[in-house]
């Protein structure tokens, strides 16, 4: 009966609710990084800020761009952009996995009544040349959240490591409410005066989305994009760590990140049209990897990796 | 006495890696206790998602002394000789003692080593057990540089006796051993202390732990049986699943629910991929109708409800992956087995060999030009060949890869496709090991050798042979494949021409992918698209490698690019994978008692590309070699032999005429001719005739003559004609015995 007093009503409850618990458990509630990224691991809060000695915990939802999972909409859980709930800590806590369990409290799982598991998942990213070991949680045989020890991002020896959670919040909040197709999601509040569903907000935009990702976006631009960034990353990372103009040391690593993002979207979106051979697939995603790789060299040697 | 109870209690462990790591924690564990003289009567390891679990019984409290001798220098020897002993035996002059040896009177150190306390020793053990512990995958956490499989929590230590228990104290990385521990994650009630073994393994029945996986296994197995049987059902039995699952639960509950009506028309077996794959579960099988119509999910906790919630959720992801499945089911079908084939153009089966659909190509040619060798219909035989990859781009295969074949015996029967068809579609990726069975129907065979022998000359071609341990393509386990669909089914074929047929198909493959120009490219694909004769693909690969030296590319030979160099080329390619397949061959039938000395022996005789011949001929002649005449026979081939080399060295003349009878001297020399001349027809006849076993039988009579051959006449006559009349009769020997093997390659 508990559960159904607690239970959240719409999209944005989960979201929010989720906000207030990692907030109470002393984390940063951040915003979603103003780039298309393919998932949360992407954001510098992540991939960068796991790297070095300094401790760091903060959270944030991330709208997360995956183009060849477009459906234009009809698919009842596919979406070519969905939004992913990420957690970072590091030092990962001695409790993470208690932690995370009164995450799902927080939004309504009553855990007397629902049979939680974590699974066996291990977790690669190669465009980030990252990987870590943990779990996808189970709820009722639904796969609820990614829970990760980091080992390595960017080639790199996670030292300490950082616990990092994701819950894929569409098909979360769709189980917590119950609603079969995505669309259906009520995203504000049912009662509200304007009663908003997913598919009120989503919907056109995953069909306009959908056809330009899969037909009309032009190949020829997105490869001098896919270069351009290249370029532009190198450029930046090839900069005299002290700046000329106010005297100061200043090395651009997150600059050269957003580069490096930009790459790796570009790259979703030529995997999308079907233009990249299974060949020419590895080539460019080692062609990313080296690209963060020199990023993290470089945010490395900053104060927000511990050095002096 | 005393008992030791061990418990390293973490985050989950994959359920992969627990029942290795519970053999591994007590081989180590024990295997450590033992080294340092900590003996022990029984042990026993469990496993839980959350734990591992060693209990050790009847252990020694204490180690025992040991006093060993060490053998210094002798008495008088120099000051710096005895203080360097001293040093490195440890001890004191005091401790030394005088004896006598062989060399005169020596030192002995006596070194006392005082027992050590169990405790003590196990302290250490574990210690290096938990740092060494040789999981498949470790990791780090938090700040920590202690490796476990997943964050380790806490040690449990106890070694208990007739007076009580006492902690093992233990320090690793900041993780202090102690004596509690804690039960379900959901459903115990907290930390808890234990005193023994019994105590820890009631105390967590009773917070919902079942400590040992066999029991769990049993208690699910046990619950799913009797649930499916209440509504007389039949659980599918899958014991990996069961492992799999008893891995991850503590406390198992078995909940049974039903598959929605619309789902019942799926094949089953996808179904049961489908559950099995993503979610668990068991598939349930009504044995009235043949289909499976429930599944059986296996929860970790009780719940106040009788697990309806738990059920209900799941049945609701079960309702979402089957539409997935429907849906995949029901667009394959509406697409044709052609189109599905199509396709496959856009799959690369290997960079430098192209497509799947060219791969389908070669396949259908190889199957049409095999099929009447195996008493296939041709024309079925290339149209299975040419769907038989077809369901590789059906949307349910590309979800579960370990359907393929299945799924396309499905598509092929719904397509109305001849039965041979469909069961080819299924049946042409065996025999996949072993002791897999081997398909017998024609056309499955035709198919299915084509499929292999394709892959083989490919990789072949590529130049991507097997080296050492390394076999990334399984290309040995695609040879005993024909080897086994050549043996089992009694085929009669030379492979060296289906492996022609094959290198060509390929070469022109290869052709069309590296080639310099779409021009190149587009003849060698027109001729691979249409190939009637081998010559004329044999005359456009030529063609090709010509342009390609015009144009600067790499060639395909080192030769002259005419007609007959390039087919040595394919003919040392024939040579070098035929070698490969008398390896496979050599591994095969030693199992099977025939040695490598006798399959030798039949490797040289013509035709030992035919693989049931030469497996005929292999089989009689062991048999033979097992028998008292055939291992007489060979020694005297062997002395026929010894001297024919002998004597051939010391003239410098090959003893190769026709003896003469009319030269014999004696009554024994004249039975040999007579003998020879006889048997010598008969074997000829046998062997013309394919009859081993009348070849060995005439061979068998030869074997008194010759022995009395032997034994009455001396070869080195002194009239020079005669010798070399029975020079030559040795010859005659020799040569009658290699129409049936070449018998110098014989051990014995």
């Amino acid at each position: 009966m508990t559960e159904a007093i607690n239970k959240p009503r719409c999209f944005q409850e989960i979201l929010m609710r989720l906000q207030a618990y990692w907030a109470a458990q002393g984390c940063a509630i951040l915003q979603p990084y103003d780039m298309e990224v393919g998932a949360g691991t992407f954001h510098p809060a992540t991939t960068l800020r796991s790297l070095g000695s300094k401790p760091w915990a903060a959270a944030y939802a991330q709208p997360s761009r995956r183009p060849t999972d477009g459906r234009y909409g009809e698919n009842p859980n596919r979406l070519q952009h969905y939004y992913q709930y990420q957690v970072i800590i590091k030092p990962s806590p001695p409790d993470l996995q208690a932690l995370y369990l009164g995450s799902l409290v927080a939004i309504g799982v009553d855990m007397d009544l629902h049979d939680i598991r974590f699974v066996e998942d291990d977790w690669e990213s190669p465009t980030l040349g990252a990987w870590g070991l943990g779990w996808e949680v189970w709820c009722d045989g639904m796969e609820v959240s990614q829970f990760t020890y980091f080992q390595q991002v960017a080639g790199m020896d996670c030292k300490p490591v950082s616990g990092e959670l994701t819950y894929g919040l569409e098909r979360l909040a769709m189980y917590i409410l119950g609603v079969d197709h995505v669309m259906d999601m009520p995203f504000n509040d049912p009662d509200a005066p304007i009663a908003l569903t997913y598919g009120d907000v989503f919907l056109q935009t995953e069909q306009e989305y959908s056809r330009w990702n899969f037909d009309v976006v032009d190949t020829d631009m997105l490869l001098k994009h896919f270069e351009d960034a290249e370029a532009e990353c190198a450029r930046i990372l090839a900069q005299l760590a002290d700046d000329p103009k106010t005297g100061r040391k200043i090395i651009m690593a997150h600059p050269a990140y957003d580069q490096a993002i930009k790459a790796s979207h570009v790259f979703n979106l030529l995997d999308a049209r079907g233009v990249i051979s299974v060949t020419e697939r590895q080539a460019y995603i080692g062609r990313v990897r080296a690209l963060t790789k020199a990023c993290a060299d470089a945010f490395m040697l900053t104060k927000a990796a511990g050095a002096a | 006495m005393a008992d030791l109870l061990l418990e390293l209690f973490s985050e989950e462990i994959p359920a992969r890696m627990q029942k290795r790591a519970a053999e591994d924690f007590k081989k180590v564990v024990t295997n450590g206790l033992v080294d340092a003289g900590v003996t022990y009567e029984s042990a026993a390891a469990f496993v839980t998602p959350r734990r591992l679990t060693l209990s050790v019984t009847g252990l020694v409290e204490k180690s025992p002394d040991v006093v060993e001798e060490r053998k210094g220098p002798r008495v008088g020897a120099p000051d710096k000789a005895i203080e360097g002993f001293l040093r490195g035996a440890g001890v004191t002059r005091e401790d030394l003692v005088t004896r006598d040896d062989k060399k005169g009177e020596i030192y002995v150190a006596i070194i006392e080593r005082p027992g050590r306390l169990a405790a003590d020793v196990i302290a250490e053990v574990v210690e290096t057990t938990v740092r060494n512990f040789p999981w498949p995958k470790s990791m780090r956490w938090g700040t920590g540089s202690l490796r476990w499989v997943r964050p380790l929590h806490s040690i449990l230590s106890i070694l208990s006796n007739k007076e009580g228990a006492l902690i093992v104290p233990i320090e690793i990385d900041g993780i202090v051993s102690g004596d509690t521990t804690e039960g379900h994650r959901f459903m115990g009630a907290g930390r808890f202390a234990v005193t023994s073994f019994e105590d820890y393994e009631a105390k967590l029945k009773a917070n919902f732990v079942m400590l040992d996986p066999v029991e769990r296994a049993d208690v699910i197995w046990h619950a799913a049986t009797n649930a499916a049987f209440a509504v007389g059902m039949t659980v599918v039995e899958d014991k990996a699943l069961l492992a799999e699952v008893a891995g991850l639960v503590e406390w198992p509950v078995v909940l049974m629910g039903d598959i929605a009506e619309d789902f019942l028309g799926l094949p089953p077996e996808v179904l049961t991929a489908s559950m099995r794959e993503h979610q668990k579960f068991f598939s349930v099988r009504n044995p009235k109708t043949e289909r499976v119509e429930k599944f059986i999910i296996v929860a970790n906790r009780e719940t106040a409800d009788q697990g309806a919630t738990i059920l209900a959720g799941n049945q609701k992801v079960l309702f979402a992956r089957l539409s997935d499945a429907k849906f995949f089911w029901e667009n394959d079908l509406r697409v044709s087995l052609d189109d599905m084939a199509a396709k496959l153009s856009n799959v690369t089966f290997h960079n430098k060999l192209g497509t799947q659909a060219e791969r389908v190509e070669r396949i259908a040619a190889l199957a049409r030009e095999i099929a009447p060798m195996v008493g296939a219909d041709a024309d079925l035989a290339f149209q299975a060949a040419k769907i038989a990859k077809a369901d590789l781009s059906s949307e349910m295969v590309y979800e579960f890869p370990e359907l393929q074949g299945l799924m396309g015996r499905y598509y092929a029967q719904h397509a109305g496709l001849p039965q041979e068809v469909a069961n080819a579609y299924e049946q042409h990726y065996s025999p996949l090991g072993p002791s897999d069975d081997v398909p017998s129907e024609p056309v499955s065979v035709a198919v299915a050798l084509a499929d292999k022998i394709d892959t083989l000359a490919g990789f072949w071609a590529i130049d991507e042979k097997p080296t050492g341990s390394k076999d990334p393509f399984a290309l040995r386990r695609a040879a005993l494949g024909v080897l086994r669909l050549v043996l089992d089914n009694e085929v009669r074929t030379s492979l060296n021409k289906s492996f022609r047929l094959a290198f060509v198909l390929n070469r022109l493959g290869i052709l069309s992918q590296n080639a310099y120009s779409d021009g190149i490219g587009g003849l060698a694909t027109m001729r691979l698209k249409q190939i009637a004769d081998i010559e004329f693909g044999i005359k456009i690969i030529c063609a090709v490698d010509g342009i390609l030296i015009l144009v600067n590319e790499e060639r395909l030979s080192n030769n002259n690019n005419t007609v007959a160099s390039m087919d040595e080329n394919f003919r040392n390619d024939e040579i070098d994978l035929l070698s490969f397949f008398h390896d496979r061959l050599k591994v095969y039938l030693k199992d099977k008692g025939v040695s490598h000395d006798v399959i030798d022996a039949c490797l040289e005789m013509p035709n030992n590309d035919d693989l049931t011949l030469l497996v005929n001929r292999a089989n009689a002649l062991q048999e033979f070699m097992n028998s008292d005449d055939g291992a007489n026979l060979l020694q005297g081939y062997k002395r026929a032999a010894n001297i024919l080399k002998a004597e051939e060295k010391k003239d410098g003349v090959a003893y190769e005429g026709e003896p003469d009878v009319k030269f014999a001297t004696d009554d024994v020399e004249r039975a040999l001719f007579a003998v020879l001349e006889v048997e010598g027809g008969a074997i000829s006849t046998a062997i013309e005739a394919e009859d081993f076993a009348a070849a060995m039988a005439a061979l068998a009579r030869l074997r008194q003559p010759i022995d009395a051959f032997f034994e009455g006449i001396q070869v080195n006559a002194d009239s020079a004609i005669v010798r070399r009349n029975r020079l030559c009769l040795l010859n005659r020997i020799r040569e009658i015995m290699h129409r049936v093997a070449i018998f110098s390659k014989l051990q014995g």
